[in-house]
């Protein structure tokens, strides 16, 4: 999605953005003031260190003293542990804060997105979704949590040290400080460069990473078409993006860090000058002078590192506007409140109102057109689909043969005009009650990591294991069931990878038969299984639809024939109905199609 | 006999360790490849760092000097560096003029870090040159090597597999080459330099400092390594919480169909807790490491501290020993505390360089004996292509049973037949995709066995269509040109008009610039079928096959993309075109056509032959004239 990819690295601070984060952040307020509290006192325990060098060298060495260093030992222990201490439970409550507030910001956006139309899902690549519910959500926890710590580590660090050498000296505690200005402009300016730098360089990386899959998906195309040399040039001048893009990022930071060290280097050098002029003077104590050079040099890496945060702050609006801009998405198909007061939604049903389905279908003046399209694929259509009674829809690859289906599942609803269930306007009961009531079979099943049984149990959560066999005996799965090392408990795979297309889809028919619905949704649902097993099955189908309302986006004929009603489609219209026969009178696209079918599965039967 | 025993046992240890040196050595030897070029440059990288080490070490030692010798006024003792250096700059006042001229020393001073910022920049630019370039020649090695395997690599690898090692593991290795190894040398640099300036200065002192830095060390390296599987845990569960949150957006429509919005929020839900309990136990650990870490650099510096009060009261070390002392201290104890963590991932670089090179040595598709160029005489491309007694398997099962046919070179060849009768494989089998094993049967064109022909100039005249075509993420009119630069767009329109894919291609906002595939537009089947045809005819082979590449088009444009080839090649020159196809429409007007069913022949001949014949094609063939009956005579309604 390219229009996701705008640079953000020049954009200001932005409190709304971060206010946006306000909610999340509530149950998080006494984690973090635990964690400021630490900080704070994390950072003086440090800026205290080259104070009690200042000590041990004033009382010890230049007096060559050994008396009361019991004591200052002691002393330099209980700072020692306090600091592991504070360390301890700043570290801990960091995690914890990062953690928890990326974990429910995940679990926001995944809820989110269970009630969002699919509408929103046909037009959002998946990868876009997957990145805003772990990545973003990841980088905003830990920019709060990290960010946080560098940010207040790090002023409580530069203030105490800073009042600690102008009391020490006001004069030479000024010069330094005048010299933190330069430095944190010259680390801001060099900062955006190399952020921006190193986000070009991941673009170019995942187009390498791109190139890498095309390289192998295309091999045979590559091979025939004899191109390889073209696409190794090409991917070498992608390489060579790459290395351009990664040595620009190099040669910045190069720069930037000597130049940093040269600063250090240079306070350094104004405070031995100075001191000693005063140490050989007898105003400054070699202590002093010793402690003051130790700041010198150990404050300027909390300065580098807040302006460094600071730019990553703004970086990270973007994850958030991102995450935001998608908990903001309305969903298209809403049940109305006076629905929810009855049915309940779908994360707090009401079972108890629900009332049972028959299965009479009504498509009422219908006019329809997709949310994203042109043109109305349906024009004042009216169907009257009575309970028990089987549709079959034909038509060629992406004629628009699931129109129908998607407005009789509700996942769309029509521009005009109604769906009558029981007579009943589809949105005066809740699309979970709906939902509850529909089998649903697809063309390119889909299945869950874990076992076959869980995933028949996906149809019916509380059915027993003699049910989900049942199930599966009924769709002739079990006979696949068995052959696999583990039987029902056999691991499927992620998405089911593991069992071949035709596998997948009869456990699906099995998972949709358990759910026991009063209207079944077949989507070329048995287009994967070799001829002889569809045999076996289509006896089966044919009782499992018995009494039911059906659906049937037909691949095959013996499927069409079951139907009481085929519509055929074309151009994402409707433009034939009728039975069988009647179709095949009509001398139009029907018997086009049929025409196709038939040889084609009579080549494959070979009988 | 028991001595014996033992000689075996440390030989069999040695074998081991030689066998691991002799397999270090083989990995790295890639690496070594792709640092030609490379390696002086890197080299430098490593010669300025140790430089900028040395500048490092100056500074403390310049300070020493301000305060022992300048303002203390004690005599030089030790190694008199800085008075030396100064006397290079031409100073040779000695400490009391130096007393009257303080601002020589801060220039030093700042002269110093000049110096060392120079060479850290030396040092940095180098490396990153050096080190992007080696993995700039890494990467292209692997890509035009994968581009090079043979078609049977590409079916049998997991694609997702290789990816990740062409970038995780490179990447891993160029961590490894461009900082975890300076980072390694750097550190033991330190600990050389800084101990061999500082035990000369004050033994106990050195020794005190020096004691904890094995602890340390020890530490941090046992930590990483106890709580390597708690981070592999945590890893594993995101890797869950991911696939659940993919698996529910992929599959939505189930989600919602069976309205499981709430199962699916509790089940993410409960994985997110637990990957995020995963990770806060892990901060646990991991703060107490942290913890423990700072409290050992803590006792560390006490110990310091006292021992050189001690010292300092004993007059063995004065105030700016004490400070080089500390500095030098504060200097090495992060490098050090890090260096744990450096090692820990500089040892998975010999796994990811043993993937790579896993891919590295998969043998490339070779042809020895024939020139890859046009140049050459002419190969007989226009004449007959013959199958004699070819017997073919991918496995165990054979696909082709002992074949033997001829296609007269310039006619149209049909192959009808069902999924899995073993079509596909002839085509694979003329573009040389996969190689028929010897001893079973031979394909000649024009005489000649196509084994003789260099690969790559055979499939140069041959246009192969497929069934499931793939387009690169490219624009159409790039496609069509087959990628090639400097195709005029008129040609390419010309190609697209034949194929019937024109005007759909015109309907698009960009016309032929319009990109397709993951980054743009998605096209349907048929679209992407005719554009890859398009693509084949833009070609002009001499040899054209299409792979059941017109399952996605319905008859009537199939019927016309046909015509227009037809009309195109009597105009230009005539190849040899082969069509398997599934319909009998498709191959009804092919010179001959050829039945097969599972990997045999059923049938040969022209089309008249084979429906006098009586035989499969002709049964396909009267069904198909019964349904157009079917639908002409019976208009009576029951």
């Amino acid at each position: 999605m390219t229009r996701h990819d705008e640079d953000f690295y020049n954009r200001p601070f932005g409190f709304g953005v971060w206010a946006g984060m306000l909610p999340f952040f509530r149950p998080y307020q006494g984690l973090s003031a635990r964690l400021a509290a630490m900080l704070v006192f994390g950072s003086v325990v440090d800026a205290l260190i080259p104070i009690y060098q200042k000590f041990i060298i004033d009382s010890f060495i230049v007096p060559r003293a050994a008396e009361g260093l019991a004591r200052s030992i002691a002393l330099g222990a209980a700072m020692i542990i306090s600091a592991m201490i504070v360390t301890v439970i700043f570290a801990r409550t960091a995690i914890k804060l990062e953690m928890g507030f990326s974990r429910d910001l995940k679990k926001a956006c995944f809820v989110h997105l269970q009630t969002l139309s699919l509408s929103y899902y046909n037009t959002t690549p998946v990868g876009y979704m997957i990145s805003r519910v772990m990545s973003d959500t990841d980088r905003i926890g830990t920019m709060l949590s990290w960010g946080l710590v560098d940010i207040l580590w790090g002023a409580g660090y530069i203030l105490f040290s800073v009042a600690a050498m102008l009391m020490l000296d006001f004069r030479l505690g000024a010069w330094l400080i005048l010299m933190v200005v330069p430095m944190s402009l010259i680390t801001s300016w060099f900062q955006t460069r190399i952020l921006r730098h190193n986000r070009a360089v991941r673009r170019t990386n995942s187009r390498i990473t791109g190139a890498f899959n095309e390289g192998i998906l295309g091999a045979r195309t590559s091979k025939t078409l004899v191109i390889e040399d073209i696409n190794i040039s090409e991917f070498g001048d992608l390489t060579r993006e790459m290395y351009r893009g990664s040595t620009r990022a190099a040669a910045l930071g190069a720069v930037y860090t000597p130049l940093m060290l040269m600063f250090g280097a240079f306070a350094v050098s104004i405070i031995l000058v100075q001191g000693s002029v005063k140490v050989m003077g007898g105003a400054m104590a070699f202590g002093t002078l010793s402690a003051m050079v130790t700041y010198a040099i150990s404050i300027f890496e909390p300065i580098q590192r807040m302006a460094m945060i600071f730019g990553e702050i703004t970086a990270t609006q973007a994850n958030i506007e991102r995450v935001l801009s998608l908990l903001a998405e309305k969903p298209e198909i809403v049940d109305a409140p006076e629905v929810t007061a009855i049915y309940g939604d779908s994360f707090d049903p009401k079972r108890e109102n629900w009332e049972s389905l028959r299965g009479d279908i009504r498509f009422d003046d219908v006019t329809f057109r997709y949310p994203d399209g042109d043109e109305n694929v349906l024009e004042g259509f009216n169907l009257s689909v009575p309970a028990g009674s089987c549709v079959a829809i034909v038509g060629e690859t992406g004629a628009g043969k699931s129109t129908l289906v998607n407005l009789v599942c509700r996942f769309y609803e029509p521009s005009s005009g109604r769906v009558l269930i029981d007579g009943k306007d589809a949105r005066e009961r809740s699309q979970l009650w709906l939902h509850s009531n529909i089998g649903y079979v697809l063309q390119s099943p889909h299945l869950f990591s874990g076992s076959v049984k869980e995933n028949i149990r996906y149809g019916r959560l509380d059915a027993t294991e003699d049910e989900i066999l049942e199930a599966a005996r009924l769709v002739s799965a079990d006979t696949v069931i068995a052959k696999l090392p583990d039987g029902v408990e056999s691991d499927v795979g992620e998405g089911g990878d593991r069992l071949s297309t035709g596998e997948k889809q009869l456990i699906s028919f099995a998972r949709a038969v358990l759910a026991d619905p009063r209207i079944f949704v077949l989507d070329e649902a048995t287009s994967s299984i070799d001829t002889e097993t569809e045999r076996k099955i289509q006896h089966a189908i044919s009782k499992v639809l018995e009494g039911r309302t059906s659906f049937l986006i037909a691949h095959r004929l013996s499927t069409i024939k079951m139907a009481d009603m085929i519509l055929v489609v074309k151009d994402g219209k409707i433009i034939e109905q009728g039975t069988h026969a009647e179709l095949l009178r009509g001398n139009g696209h029907y018997k086009e199609l049929y025409s196709m079918q038939f040889e084609s599965e009579l080549i494959d039967g070979k009988d | 006999m028991r001595a014996g025993r033992r000689f075996r046992a440390a030989s069999a240890r040695l074998n081991r360790r030689m066998s691991v040196m002799r397999e270090i050595k083989d990995q790295f030897s890639l690496l070594w490849r792709v640092s030609r070029g490379g390696r002086a440059l890197y080299l430098m990288g490593f010669v300025f760092m140790l430089l900028s080490v040395c500048c490092s070490f100056l500074l403390p030692q310049a300070i020493r000097f301000a305060v022992d010798n300048v303002v203390g006024g004690l005599p030089a003792s030790g190694v008199p560096l800085i008075p030396r250096l100064l006397a290079v700059f031409g100073f040779r006042g000695g400490e009391d003029a130096l007393r009257r001229n303080l601002y020589l020393v801060g220039m030093l001073v700042a002269g110093i870090a000049a110096v060392g910022g120079v060479f850290n920049f030396g040092h940095h630019i180098c490396l990153a040159l050096s080190s992007e370039g080696m993995i700039k020649r890494l990467r292209d090695a692997l890509y035009s090597h994968i581009q090079r395997l043979p078609y049977k690599w590409h079916i049998e690898i997991q694609t997702g597999d290789i990816i990740q090692r062409c970038t995780s593991d490179v990447e891993v290795v160029r961590g490894f080459i461009s900082t975890q190894l300076t980072e390694i040398v750097r550190a033991v640099g330190l600990i050389v330099f800084a101990y061999s300036f500082l035990f000369p200065i004050n033994r106990p002192m050195a020794a005190a400092s020096f004691a904890f830095l094995p602890v340390i060390f020890i530490y941090s390296s046992a930590f990483l390594r106890s709580a390597a599987e708690r981070f592999l845990a945590a890893d594993e569960a995101e890797g869950r919480l991911l696939t659940i949150a993919q698996e529910n957006f992929t599959g939505v429509r189930v989600v919602r169909a069976f309205g499981r919005e709430r199962y699916e929020a509790d089940r993410f839900d409960l994985q997110n807790r637990h990957y995020a309990s995963l990770w806060m136990r892990l901060g646990e650990i991991l703060s107490t490491y942290w913890g423990v870490g700072d409290l050992l650099t803590g006792l560390q510096m006490v110990a310091l501290c006292s021992v050189g009060v001690w010292q300092a009261s004993a007059g063995g070390v004065t105030v700016g020993e004490f400070m080089v002392f500390i500095s030098y201290n504060s200097m090495i104890i992060w490098p050090v505390r890090g260096l744990g963590r450096v090692l820990s991932e500089a040892s998975k670089t010999s796994v990811s360089l043993e993937r790579i090179k896993e891919i590295m040595d998969a043998p490339e598709e070779t042809d020895a004996d024939e020139p890859d160029s046009d140049d050459e005489a002419e190969l007989p491309v226009t004449g007959d292509i013959e199958f004699s007694h070819v017997t073919f398997s991918y496995g165990s099962q054979p696909v082709l049973r002992d074949i033997s046919f001829t296609i007269r070179g310039g006619t149209t060849f049909g192959i009808l037949g069902a999924t899995g009768a073993g079509k596909t494989t002839l085509a694979y089998l003329i573009c040389r995709l996969y190689d028929i094993a010897p001893g079973n049967g031979e394909i000649k064109i024009g005489g000649a066995d196509i084994k003789r022909f260099n690969r790559r100039r055979l499939r140069r005249h041959i246009g192969i269509v497929l069934q499931e075509p793939f387009l690169y993420s490219r624009t159409i009119r790039e496609n069509v040109a087959s990628l090639k630069s400097g195709v005029p767009i008129q040609m390419i329109r010309e190609a697209a008009a034949i194929s019937q894919v024109d005007g759909a291609i015109n309907a698009f906002a960009a016309g032929y610039e319009t990109i397709v595939g993951e980054r743009g537009v998605t096209l349907s089947g048929g679209q992407k079928q005719r554009v890859a045809i398009a693509r084949a005819i833009l070609q002009e082979p001499e040899i054209m096959i299409f792979d059941d590449s017109l399952s996605a088009v319905d008859t009537e444009t199939d019927a016309r993309i046909r015509a227009a080839i037809r009309k195109r090649m009597s105009q230009t020159k005539k190849a040899t075109t082969i069509i398997i196809a599934h319909r009998v429409t498709s191959v009804s007007r092919a010179d001959v056509i050829m039945v097969m069913d599972e990997g045999r022949i059923l049938e040969m001949g022209t089309p008249e032959e084979l429906l006098s014949r009586g035989g499969v094609y002709r049964r396909i063939y009267d069904m198909q004239q019964s349904i157009a009956d079917e639908g002409s005579t019976d208009n009576d309604p029951a």
